[in-house]
């Protein structure tokens, strides 16, 4: 279980503050699959990496498992079981996929097991095993490369932020079974998306608004919310 | 054969050579021949008026080595060294060279290596060098390169060179010409640590029609070192020639990147790109989401640069 506790997030903007989040609180439950959603800017990504510890929060705590884990590193949040695909994948200059599968796992691992990573994710794994993780490869590749990472490493939070920007409608399904998959062995999964089939995967989803909670509930209350507010209801 | 320790730790890092190799080999330490073989075709002559060898391998010579490492144990020394390959049309010989020093006194050791490559018609060439340098003594560990690279027509040069430790200084030097349909590809790999200065120099001519080189170099600089790279390709003829500088500034390091184009035909194509930076720190990000800390995250994002 994962959970937020009255998060505050602040920005200094020339000399005064921006707050991106607000007196956040959420709990995601074990095995639960949350979809969270709203405006750009709305503060969607700052709260997954409060989550992961890249940024760290102005005000609040975060707990996993009940445990605080809110002054550990990035790594140790790893080591404990959270992982995250980035939004925009990261680039490397000399390391392979492979490397990066290797990492991502903790140890060397087959290629055999590495190339199941990849076929998970549709790529031609024989292909692909051996490339750099870098300009060579398209948007969607590298895409594809960043959730075999997290399948590779296993947490058992993983948060994915818009996972489905940048690859093609075949990988957007294949991307959906994987989540569903994930579901059924016991994972906690997070993700950004505006994306309706997906929306649809989740437990509850989650609008987002101006660092606040908008609404919080499931799929069919607030996607008819939310297609009520589009109308003009 | 008989090695120090040292001696052995050094031809293992710069030559990856445990036991003696096979083919053609000479083994150079301390200013001294201490072994040497030739094959039926490479054959390996000491020079008559200066110090240094010369390495003829037979036109039509096929999937061949020769080693020739060389190990510095001893404060002080300072050697200058020639040696020169004269490779037969249609040959495909692999040279593996690279020079360590260990310098453990108060007196600055020296290696200046000119190797002159003379290489045939439709002859293969890879090149594979290696500089390290170890020893706590004050004394300098100072290697200074020259590499000379003469292709002919359809004749090819892949130059592997590294520099990933302990050097203090080093001027490297490398100059290629190329004729028709020659091909030249150098990877340079240059870390540098300390208070190191390293200066790598290239200056490619491509002088025959459809002649093709790439030179990439990719360094780190940490601590306090500094580093330049010049690289200068001049398009002579119809020509396509690439240069690109890759380096990664840590610390209080400096890196200057001076590359220089110069096309005298209005077919050479030509193409340069520099880059400096530190390391991104959204990598650094990413490695630590995998549950790499800090430190190992950056030794990862090095090693990898340098493979």
């Amino acid at each position: 279980m994962l959970e937020l506790k009255k998060i505050d997030f602040w920005v200094k903007e020339g000399k005064s503050k921006k707050k991106i989040l607000d007196d956040f609180s959420l709990r995601a439950k074990k095995n639960e699959l949350m979809v969270i959603t709203g405006a750009n800017g709305s503060g969607k990504s700052t709260l997954v990496e409060i989550m992961m510890g890249i940024k760290k929060p102005s005000n609040g705590k975060v707990f996993l498992n009940g445990k605080d884990i809110t002054d550990l590193e990035i790594f140790e949040r790893a080591k404990l079981g959270i992982s995250l695909a980035f939004q925009q994948p990261v680039k490397f200059k000399g390391l392979n996929v492979y490397d990066l599968l290797n990492i991502a796992k903790g140890e060397l691992i087959s290629e055999q097991e590495a190339e199941k990573y990849l076929k998970r994710v549709g790529l031609l794994a024989k292909k692909y095993l051996f490339r750099g993780v870098d300009d060579k490869l398209s948007g969607g590749e590298l895409k594809r490369i960043e959730v075999a990472t997290i399948l590779a490493k296993n947490s058992d939070v993983m948060i994915f932020d818009e996972p489905e920007a940048g690859i093609d409608l075949w990988s957007f399904d294949n991307l959906v079974r994987i989540f569903k998959k994930l579901k059924t062995e016991g994972k906690t999964l997070i993700i950004i998306s505006h994306q309706e089939k997906i929306l649809k995967l989740a437990e509850r989803i989650l609008v987002v608004e101006q660092g606040k909670i908008k609404i919080l509930g499931k799929p069919e209350k607030v996607l008819a919310k939310i297609t009520g507010e589009k109308n003009g209801a | 054969m008989e090695l120090k320790e040292v001696e052995k730790e050094i031809f293992c890092e710069v030559a990856g050579v445990f036991e003696i190799p096979e083919g053609a080999y000479n083994f150079r330490v301390n200013g001294k021949s201490i072994g040497r073989k030739s094959s039926e075709n490479i054959e390996i002559k000491t020079k008559k008026e200066k110090s240094g060898l010369d390495i003829y391998i037979k036109k039509g010579t096929k999937n061949e080595q020769v080693h020739i490492p060389v190990a510095i144990s001893v404060t002080g020394l300072k050697e200058v060294v020639y040696n020169d390959f004269y490779i037969g049309d249609e040959a495909e010989v692999t040279i593996i060279a690279g020079c360590g020093i260990y310098n453990c006194g108060g007196l600055d050791a020296l290696h200046d290596g000119i190797h002159r490559f003379f290489v045939g018609k439709k002859a293969k060439i890879k090149y594979i060098e290696r500089h390290y340098g170890f020893g706590k003594g004050p004394g300098g560990k100072i290697l200074n390169p020259t590499t000379e690279v003469h292709l002919a027509e359809g004749a090819e040069a892949e130059l592997l060179m590294e520099q990933i430790k302990g050097v203090d200084s080093t001027i490297r030097k490398t100059m290629a010409d190329l004729k028709d349909g020659a091909k030249l590809k150098v990877e340079e790999r240059l870390m540098t640590h300390g208070r190191q200065v390293a200066e790598s120099v290239y200056e490619v001519k491509l002088d025959g029609v459809d002649a093709t080189a790439t030179v990439t170099s990719r360094s780190i600089a940490q601590d306090f070192s500094r580093q330049t790279f010049k690289a200068k390709i001049i398009g002579n003829n119809k020509c396509r020639g690439h240069s690109e500088c890759d380096a990664i500034i840590m610390d209080q390091a400096q890196v200057f990147a001076i590359p220089s184009l110069e096309a005298k035909n209005v077919e050479a194509e030509l193409i340069h790109e520099a880059a400096i930076g530190k390391i991104a720190s959204e990598q650094i990000i990413k490695l630590m989401t995998l549950g790499l800390e800090k430190k190992a995250a950056e030794a990862k994002i090095i090693n990898g640069f340098l493979k």
